[in-house]
């Protein structure tokens, strides 16, 4: 189980981001963290991964305090990160990027599945490399490829629809549901998203750095979409454009 | 001529430029301080030495296909100075390989340079990949240097892909790649340059698209660490219908300093030319994403470079 207790982080400018957060994602579960943009949500995430430190607060995986733990040793003990701008590599294939998710050499094979998880053919793909030739759709995927290649205890993506076309969001859609199917270990996604917010268990939003509401989908979901509130709004609104 | 005989140094050095296992597939020369250690010529590919200066003259018959031809050369300790006259001649449509490669070693404090000049002429249609690998090894202080010039003429509708690296060791480096092109012939250069500590690399290209649909590709990948220095001078001249395309790509790191500069010259209108160019250090992005899956920071850095000098 993850649990973040009263984190607190400030930008550099002095604004509070998050202030005295707290929730618990439970073991296999999917939880969709949503609410207004600025309101701390990404910075959520980045202290989950270690790739930003609080101010103040604790972090616990499996009732193990991992606060202290840097990016590198927060994957090793188990956390995975999507990022929502996902970083290009040139000389790097999509082979090697999943070789390193994965820690070591794989199969052929392996490859594949990981690949054909998020919809991409490995015939195709294994030998690109992972650069400005690949459109945001393909560079999506294959992010979430690269993460899911680690199969961690905890998964976290940062905004997956961000930036990409709709009919790259469709079948992301797709990839989301499927993984929603399978899935093993516990995931958290941030998303404005109607869609992927219907496949959660539980709904956090956060809303100037706090919890605004957490809840099982169905009752946090009903309540976001009939409210009337700046977080409904946003969520309403964000559906529109996209 | 066709025993081997070569110290150990030059079979280790033979190994890191090369794919020699105690022999080489094909026609192939090797050049140890100076001097010829193998030579065998092959029904199709004819190596001879010159008469008026040191070097190889390796004849190519036309259609030849499929064949490799090896000709490296290795400077084992100081104190020595090895220059070397290398001509290609590739007949009309063959299709080949070629692998150069040099190694200099010293274990003193004597300097260890190899000047290597090489001059493709190829004929119409004919197809050349042409492979080259530097390196520099040994404990001595003595300066490893290499200074390699290529010159090379593509005759019509010819294709020459110059794959080159020097990713170590090298102390100092002078590289000159001069080429024309005649009427559809293309030309393709990758190279990838790594120095550090106090090394310096100098390259400079110059390319001349004479022919109506000639083109030329060149990518320059290099590293530079620590106290080291890299100048980049690409020129690429269309006096025709014909594309060119250059891009040079730099990651700094500690003190380190490049400097690019790419130059085109477009005296056509219809010239199309492009040059791309990025200097920088690795960004911190990448260093982050990688340590999301599980590497440190220095294993995140080594894999962004070896990636990128790939």
């Amino acid at each position: 189980m993850l649990k973040l207790e009263h984190i607190v982080w400030d930008a550099p400018d002095g604004r509070r981001i998050l202030d005295d957060l707290s929730f618990e994602v439970p073991d296999g579960k999917l939880a969709v963290i949503t609410g207004p943009n600025g309101g701390g949500k990404t910075t959520a995430a980045k202290i989950i991964a270690g790739l930003v430190t609080p101010l103040s607060g604790r972090i616990f995986l499996d009732g193990e305090d991992i606060t202290a733990l840097d990016a590198t040793e927060r994957a090793k003990a188990g956390v995975s990160f999507g990022f929502q701008q996902p970083v290009r590599f040139k000389g790097i294939t999509v082979r090697r990027l999943l070789e390193i998710s994965a820690g070591g050499k794989v199969s052929e094979g392996k490859l594949c599945d990981y690949l054909a998880k998020v919809g991409l053919c490995a015939r195709e793909y294994l030998d690109r490399e992972v650069n400005a030739t690949l459109s945001g759709g393909e560079i999506k995927r294959i992010e979430i490829a690269s993460v899911l290649a680690r199969g961690t205890r905890i998964t976290v993506f940062d905004e997956p629809e961000a930036g990409i076309d709709l009919w790259s969001f469709t079948n992301l859609i797709r990839v989301f549901e499927d993984l929603r199917r399978d899935l093993c270990g516990s995931m958290v996604v941030i998303s404005h998203q109607e869609r992927i917010l219907r496949i959660a268990d539980e709904i956090i939003v956060i809303a100037d750095g706090k919890l605004r509401e957490r809840g099982p989908a169905e009752r946090t979901l009903g309540t976001l979409l009939s409210g009337t509130d700046v977080v409904a709004g946003c969520v309403k609104q964000e559906e529109m454009f996209r | 001529m066709s025993e081997i005989r070569i110290n150990e140094t030059t079979k280790k050095l033979l190994s890191e430029i090369s794919d020699f296992s105690g022999e080489f597939k094909g026609a192939y020369n090797i050049r140890e301080n100076g001097a010829c250690a193998g030579r065998r010529s092959s029904e199709h590919i004819k190596i001879t030495s010159k008469t008026d200066k040191p070097g190889l003259e390796i004849r190519i018959d036309p259609h030849t296909a499929g064949e490799t031809v090896s000709i490296p050369a290795c400077v084992t300790h100081g104190d020595v100075d090895d220059l070397v006259y290398n001509d290609f001649f590739v007949g009309e449509g063959a299709d080949v390989v070629i692998v150069a490669g040099c190694g200099v070693h010293t274990e003193t404090g004597e300097p260890a340079r190899h000047n290597g000049i090489h001059r493709f002429l190829l004929g119409k249609g004919a197809r050349v990949k042409y492979l080259e690998k530097h390196i520099g090894t040994g404990k001595g202080i003595g300066l490893r240097s290499i200074d390699p010039v290529t010159e090379a003429e593509l005759g019509e509708d010819a294709v020459l892909e110059m794959d080159t690296a020097q990713i170590g060791g090298v102390d100092r480096t002078l590289r000159q790649t001069k080429a024309t092109l005649g009427k559809g012939a293309k030309l393709f250069i990758r190279e990838r340059i790594l120095t550090e500590r106090d090394q310096t690399a100098q390259t400079e290209f110059s390319v001349e698209l004479n022919g109506e649909g000639s083109g030329v590709d060149l990518v320059s990948r290099s590293v530079a660490k620590d106290a080291s220095h890299q100048e980049y001078h690409s020129v690429i001249i269309g006096n025709t219908a014909c594309t060119g395309h250059s891009e040079c790509d730099a990651i700094i790191s500690g003190s380190a300093t490049v400097n690019a500069q790419p130059e085109l010259h477009a005296n056509s209108e219809d010239a199309a030319l492009i040059h791309e160019a990025a200097i920088g250090k690795i960004a911190g992005e990448q260093i982050m994403k990688l340590r999301t899956l599980g590497l440190t920071e220095e294993e995140a850095e080594a894999t962004i470079i070896e990636g990128f000098l790939s």
